[in-house]
């Protein structure tokens, strides 16, 4: 390392944020090349990666679980949602304040539930979070003058700008706004466990009784984390609810909801780029499944729609756990890395819940 | 330093070959129709809560496009029906769509179902100029040429059937209590805005709602027979209309019933409550239809006959004359436009409102309505037949009067092909 008062492993800010700027340029300029069922699935998996990074960050570097995810980014959807129906105006305006409103929100509701889970831990923890997924369909419908129930609450459409309609697409549109929010989210979440708050982090997870003698809040860390998680799942559910213009307890189910933790699982556990890969697996593959099996009889179609994708997602969460327990981006690094340079030991210590002996 | 060695080039990599790509434009939209086929699509529920009571009516609609197919299909063109599973979830009929219009590219999507998850798609189809016909649901919004000038309604709205439930429950039980049971969403929010426009601001004593996802309605039924209500309208899906009879006769509490079509399909109440209890449960049960239901008319023979043959026999409901019945009037304006049919020509014959359908009210279709039935007729069950008693009314989704009709339902004609 040249610099040694730079953390371990940090990059300095102004190289994160050239390279996420980079990053966001191609993934922009690649939305010319897709068609615009492409573009349609790359929004998908944008929104998704906003709630598998945050997932990831809070589960690989602060060790608490959450099965809670999808309920977080309901929350950031029906924020989302009721400002843009409340506001006066609209176009790029209405859309920024409705985000930020559903950012504010998710990030009220994510440091209530931060209060509660940095007092938990292991099964608990995971049981609260569900808990709050579970209760989703009952909230909406006990406040359903506002929430509208069952239903959900729908919003406006919201075109392509003016400017830019000849150029390109609905769905090419949604995906350039969708990449731009995830970059945020996922620039956000980099600086923050790349620096101070990363590390405190990971004290925590490591070992909380020697963070705390070294003089680090434990408790206060992990609601912070659990908060920035929070919102980056608020984020997500903000930018489906403008691409599909609704948000409603359906689409927020427990089942969803797991299905974050195997993607951030699938792709490796701590890592953003797993998030990322986790996220187009969750996307990709109900639709690769369809595919396959649309030429098969109606009735055994059927039959076997929603139903193969789950057991498919369960079969690949076994198949990568046992060939790489890292995950996918884990799996990656791993062939990447010449043989004489040495593994970093931090990556195998990384545990979910510390057992006794790791205390 | 190995951090810089490897992403630096890699963006630079991957900026290039996206900047050749970014040179590719988006694909033109394809309308579906080859020489000797027609592609058309819907989203509907197949599995989760609402599968139950609707999965038969895209199934319905198949078997009939397969008995045209098989004798010629229209202008010489077999239908091709590709029904996508959205497990009424409106996310999920986003996705569905969009595969059904870009990599499916069918013609026209027909017969989407439901209120929730067709209106997070109505805005994508007519951005995108896709024929989005004969909407499975009786919300008012579809009836909007100015702002959706290519959806068109199938179901008569909530509101046109709850005032005229209200007028013939006026007419039938005067100085009663009406009350109403209502879904916590649209449909219970319009019927009983309907019911309400007949029967006057202070015409209901009693107005419940339900959850479409709790399954209890004890609290509901209990607050109904406090207040005394003895005329009970339903805003409910089949599901709930069953629950709601169940509950009240658990509870010993005898009420006139009244329900709106889409929970008043008497096939499908039996499936719930059982072929034992079900006739003594729904004797003298009052619903609204405006499909040939009647046990002996000559649509319904010849749906029965198509079901048998076409659909492996399954349950004849309801569900199974609406289905055939939506295909029968896609059939039909397929033929009306033309030898070489395009979206345009599909719209322009639906505009033109020559379109007959099958109901027992004439459709409402023109440049300036796209409402399918503003009219429909009384049904009520004895000995276990649910059949119409003659009453039909004909209204519209405003604050005008409801008119009793005296036309003539539309007569089958031929072996229910349409020719141009």
């Amino acid at each position: 390392m040249s610099r040694p008062q730079r953390l371990p492993g940090q990059r300095p800010l102004a190289r994160t944020l050239l390279l996420a700027a980079g990053w966001t340029l191609v993934a922009l300029l690649g939305t010319f090349a897709l068609d615009p069922f492409r573009n349609y699935q790359l929004a998908l998996v944008a929104a998704y990666l906003c709630a598998t990074a945050g997932l990831t960050v809070l589960v690989g570097a602060s060790g608490q679980l959450s099965l809670g995810h999808a309920a977080l980014m309901a929350v950031g959807g029906y924020g989302y949602a009721l400002t843009s129906n409340a506001l006066p105006f609209g176009g790029v305006a209405r859309f920024v304040v409705a985000l930020l409103a559903g950012a504010l929100v998710s990030a009220v509701v994510g440091l209530l539930l931060g209060l509660a889970a940095a007092r938990l831990s292991g099964p608990y923890l995971a049981g609260l979070t569900l808990a709050v997924v579970v209760a989703l369909p009952a909230v909406a419908s006990t406040w359903s003058t506002v929430l509208h129930g069952d239903q959900g609450v729908q919003t406006a459409f919201e075109g392509v700008p003016d400017a830019l309609r000849r150029v390109i697409a609905l769905e090419q549109w949604q995906a350039m706004v969708a990449v731009v929010v995830a970059a945020v989210v996922v620039t956000g979440l980099t600086v923050l466990r790349g620096g101070r708050f990363g590390l405190r982090m990971q004290a925590v997870r490591d070992d909380e009784v020697a963070a705390r003698l070294s003089g680090i809040p434990a408790g206060r860390v992990k609601v912070l984390a659990f908060t920035a998680s929070s919102v980056a799942a608020g984020l997500g559910g903000a930018v489906l609810c403008f691409v599909a213009q609704a948000v409603s307890p359906g689409a927020y189910t427990v089942g969803f909801s797991l299905l974050l933790v195997v993607a951030v699982v699938i792709g490796g556990l701590g890592s953003i780029l797993g998030a990322a890969l986790g996220s187009a697996v969750v996307v990709l593959l109900p639709w690769l499944i369809g595919r396959l099996t649309a030429g098969l009889p109606t009735d055994a179609a059927q039959r076997l729609d929603g139903n193969l994708a789950v057991l498919v997602f369960g079969l690949l969460l076994i198949t990568v756990m046992a060939l790489a327990p890292q995950g996918l981006h884990g799996a990656l690094t791993a062939r990447r890395r010449p043989i004489d340079e040495p593994v970093r030991t931090e990556e195998h210590t990384k545990v979910l819940v510390p057992t006794e002996e790791q205390r | 330093m190995s951090q810089r060695s490897r992403s630096i080039p890699a963006l630079v990599a991957t900026a290039l070959v996206a900047a050749g790509l970014s040179a590719c434009s988006t694909p033109e939209a394809s309308p579906g129709v080859t020489d000797d086929t027609i592609t058309i699509g819907t989203h509907t529920p197949l599995t989760g809560p609402a599968a139950a009571g609707y999965s038969s009516i895209s199934a319905a609609t198949k078997a009939y496009f397969d008995y045209v197919n098989d004798n010629g299909g229209i202008n010489g063109r077999s239908i091709e029906y590709v029904v996508k599973d959205d497990g009424y979830n409106p996310a999920t009929t986003q996705t569905v769509v969009r595969e059904l219009v870009q990599e499916e590219e069918v013609f026209a999507v027909l017969n989407g179902l439901g209120t929730p998850t067709h209106s997070s798609v109505v805005d994508y189809l007519n951005e995108n100029e896709v024929p989005d016909l004969f909407v499975a649901s009786g919300s008012p919004q579809w009836d909007q040429p100015e702002k959706y000038p290519w959806t068109f309604a199938y179901n008569a709205s909530y509101i046109v059937e709850a005032k005229a439930l209200a007028t013939y429950a006026q007419e039938t039980w005067p100085d009663k209590t009406y009350c109403v049971l209502g879904q916590d969403d649209d449909f219970g929010t319009d019927f009983t805005t309907g019911l309400l426009t007949v029967l006057g601001g202070d015409g209901l004593a009693s107005t419940q709602t339900y959850s479409v996802s709790v399954q209890d309605v004890v609290a509901q039924i209990g607050a109904m027979q406090a207040a005394g209500c003895e005329v009970n309208f339903l805003a409910t899906v089949n599901g709930f209309t069953a629950l709601a009879l169940g509950t009240a006769a658990k509870m010993k509490y005898r009420a006139q019933w009244v329900s709106s079509s889409s929970g008043g399909d008497y096939p499908t109440l039996v499936g719930y409550l059982g072929e034992d209890v079900a006739p003594l449960l729904l004797q003298g049960f009052v619903s609204s239809n405006y499909l040939p239901f009647s046990p002996d008319d000559e649509w319904v023979t010849l749906f029965q006959q198509i079901n048998d043959e076409y659909n492996g026999g399954a349950q004849f409901s309801g569900n199974t004359v609406f289905g055939m019945s939506v295909g029968y009037l896609f059939a039909q304006a397929l033929a009306q436009a033309g030898e070489d049919p395009t979206r345009e020509s599909v719209l322009d014959a639906l505009e033109v409102g020559t379109l007959t359908g099958n109901g027992i009210v004439p459709l409402s279709f023109s440049k300036d309505s796209h409402a399918a039935f503003e009219g429909v007729g009384i049904t009520v069950v004895d000995k276990g037949v649910q059949d119409y008693v003659g009453e039909v009314f004909t209204t519209d989704a405003g604050s005008g009067d409801v008119v009793p009709f005296t036309g003539e339902p539309v007569a089958l004609e031929g072996d229910g092909i349409p020719t141009a």
